[in-house]
């Protein structure tokens, strides 16, 4: 059987990848195909990697405030590129009170600080 | 059956239930010790420490756009804090401009946004720069901040020789910690020995460097690790700047440190006394410094923003106190407490204030500023002092094999030791041996939402008029003169690029300009992607 595939992404010009690097090393512990970006993506690397590399689903960890730019204009494109069937998370430092509006907008789920790693499993299958 | 519990620090160094006089029974006081103001000056750089002067109270501060971070600075500055501290936004950090694509949605969001000379002058308008102290915190493009600085004092009349202050200019950690690079390690280095050379002859009261430990550890080191890769960054710097034919008593007193205080609380005392042995002896003995003012190890430090939990965010007031009180006993010379807030955010005035007031409460009502470095001769604090001086030699030994840290960074050395060991901390963490309260212990059920600052969408549109309103106004064939000035000064070695720079600034050329001219030259780094 394919594994499942997902992409681990940064956009923008934040270095914070702790969080990213670790997300993208647990996933690979627990048997999923990672491709991680590296730093400094546009939205439009972001989702022509997801294509290229065929994933299921794309996260995205944003620490720089950008969230409510960078979530929307992913999901845009990929609507554009006809990926209805990848799915995109994401998580950071994201308040609340952003998230319902980033949800309405498809993105499938987003993690705050302090999430545990398990929780990410149950999104994605 | 349970496990049993294992007596460890953060950092994973075993700790005994007692210690005593054996576990001490090498210390030789002399030797190792000695008083304050002496070398190794393990027990502080100064004979009377906070008797002489209290540390300096900088908060980190910057957000938006230049004018909201002057409100900021005229109100902290009002309320009793004693130098400026600038946080500029992220593609300032990286050297681009607000207009670049990547820009887009973090312009103002993590810092202040400065594209150039006129956003610079409209920070510190009205804040005399020989009045105050100010540290930027910019790495690979800190040579152009600089230079915007010293433009601005020129213009309000205060001579370079008054103006004092920092700037990190730190490159090499870049490449495994804070990621805010542009050019290439061996590159970053000459550059930072530029600035270096620049402001001993010009701005003698200048730190040009700040060889930074707190975004190792931020990015998920150990101690031993941010204690080992920040002295071995220092080395790097030192023998660079010993090879550019500058004298080591000449540049070292001028060198200062920054450190992350985490929280376990004699974990953090030991590595700060530890870092003060290690630097001297290592000025004096490898480098041959005679001055004891260019062995002294003096640092800024930071409480641990990783520590900081979204989850009942009060609760990071009483980890900040703990982390600043460390610091404190750990003899620091200037300190930035957290805000409760900045798990999720840049922090409200209100945040601000209570982590400003955490430092005051320290320096005025607790009394541990009395006596100079008062946990000396604790058995514990001297057996850790010791073991963590040990396991960060082992580090640096180690660096060295591989050629030193220039080296150790391009074959990507202290980036997997750092993702080990954050890997290692996360795993304990969802296993619940290291306990988080409100994360994984204590955790409360519904949380009333904090009331966070909000940075206004309308700074990307200033800032973007801001830029196409610099370049009418200039002098565009004198920027491109001096761009191709700074070129030149890139291309030759033996040519110091902060000259040209500073010319290039004059003419409001922007940040993202002078950048690309080095980079011209320099070329870029990319990140590798490894995790």
């Amino acid at each position: 059987m394919k594994k499942y595939r997902v992409l681990i992404a940064k956009p923008g010009l934040d270095g914070h990848d702790r969080g990213a690097k670790i997300i993208a090393k647990y996933l690979q512990e627990q048997g999923y195909e990672v491709i991680y970006t590296g730093l400094n993506q546009s939205p439009e690397q972001i989702v022509t990697a997801a294509l290229q590399e065929a994933v299921d689903a794309v996260g995205i960890s944003v620490l720089s405030g950008s969230h409510n730019y960078v979530f929307p204009e992913v999901a845009r494109q990929m609507r554009e590129k006809g990926m209805e069937d990848v799915l995109l998370f994401g998580g950071g430092t994201i308040p609340e009170e952003d998230i319902p509006p980033l949800l309405a907008q498809g993105v499938k789920a987003l993690f705050r600080p302090g999430t545990p790693l398990e929780d990410i499993l149950k999104v994605l299958k | 059956m349970p496990k049993e519990k294992k007596y460890e620090s953060l950092s994973g160094i075993p700790i005994g239930e007692v210690y005593s006089p054996p576990d001490v029974r090498g210390l030789d006081y002399e030797r190792d010790l000695g008083y304050p103001g002496e070398f190794p000056f393990t027990r502080g750089v100064q004979k009377n420490m906070y008797r002489g002067r209290l540390w300096t109270m900088r908060q980190f501060s910057g957000f938006g756009t230049a004018e909201e971070t002057n409100n900021r600075y005229k109100y902290l500055l009002a309320n009793g804090q004693t130098g400026l501290s600038v946080a500029f936004h992220f593609p300032t950090l990286k050297g681009v401009n607000s207009d670049h694509p990547l820009s887009r949605g973090e312009i103002g969001k993590c810092g202040v946004a400065i594209d150039s000379l006129r956003d610079m002058e409209l920070l510190f308008d009205g804040i005399p720069l020989d009045k105050v102290t100010t540290s930027m915190t910019v790495n690979h493009p800190a040579p152009i901040l600089l230079a915007m600085y010293l433009t601005v004092a020129e213009k309000q009349g205060v001579s370079w020789e008054k103006v004092g202050g920092t700037v990190q200019n730190d490159p090499l950690k870049e490449f495994f910690a804070q990621k805010s690079y542009v050019w290439p390690p061996r590159q970053s280095v000459r550059l930072l020995v530029d600035t270096m050379e620049f402001c001993l002859k010009n701005v003698p009261k200048w730190h040009p460097v700040s060889i930074s430990g707190y975004h190792i550890r931020e990015a998920g080191s150990t101690a031993q690790q941010e204690l080992a890769f920040t002295l071995a960054d220092g080395l790097a710097y030192v023998e660079a700047a010993v090879e550019r034919g500058i004298d080591v008593d000449d540049f070292a007193p001028h060198l200062s440190f920054f450190f992350d205080a985490h929280m376990d609380f004699f974990e953090e005392i030991a590595k700060f006394r530890a870092a003060r042995r290690m630097w001297a002896r290592f000025m004096k003995e490898r480098f041959g410094a005679k001055n004891p003012k260019s062995m002294w190890l003096r640092f800024h430090t930071q409480t641990a923003g990783v520590s900081l939990t979204a989850q009942q965010p009060l609760n990071n007031i009483v980890r900040t106190a703990y982390e600043a009180l460390s610091a404190v006993l750990g003899g620091t010379q200037s300190l930035h407490t957290n805000s409760f807030d900045e798990a999720e955010a840049l922090p409200t005035e209100e945040a601000v204030t209570v982590a400003l007031r955490t430092q005051q409460i320290i320096a005025h009502e607790t009394g541990v500023a009395n006596t100079v470095d008062p946990l000396a001769g604790s058995y514990f604090v001297e057996s850790m002092t010791d073991e963590m001086e040990r396991q960060a030699l082992r580090y640096i030994e180690k660096i060295e094999e591989l050629g030193g840290m220039i080296n150790a960074v391009e074959a990507g050395f202290p980036q997997s030791e750092i993702m080990k060991a954050s890997m290692d901390f996360q795993k304990a963490v969802e296993s619940g041996e290291q306990v988080i309260v409100g994360v994984n212990k204590y955790i409360a059920e519904k949380e009333p939402p904090l009331n966070l600052l909000k940075i206004d969408e309308s700074v990307e549109k200033t800032q973007l008029a801001r830029i196409e309103e610099t370049k009418k106004n200039r002098d565009n064939e004198k920027v491109a003169a001096a761009l191709e000035r700074v070129r030149d000064a890139a291309r030759d070695e033996s040519s110091n690029a902060m000259e040209p720079i500073i010319e290039a600034v004059r003419e409001y050329a922007l940040l993202g300009e002078v950048c690309e001219a080095l980079v011209d030259v320099f070329g870029s780094y990319t990140d590798p992607g490894t995790f």
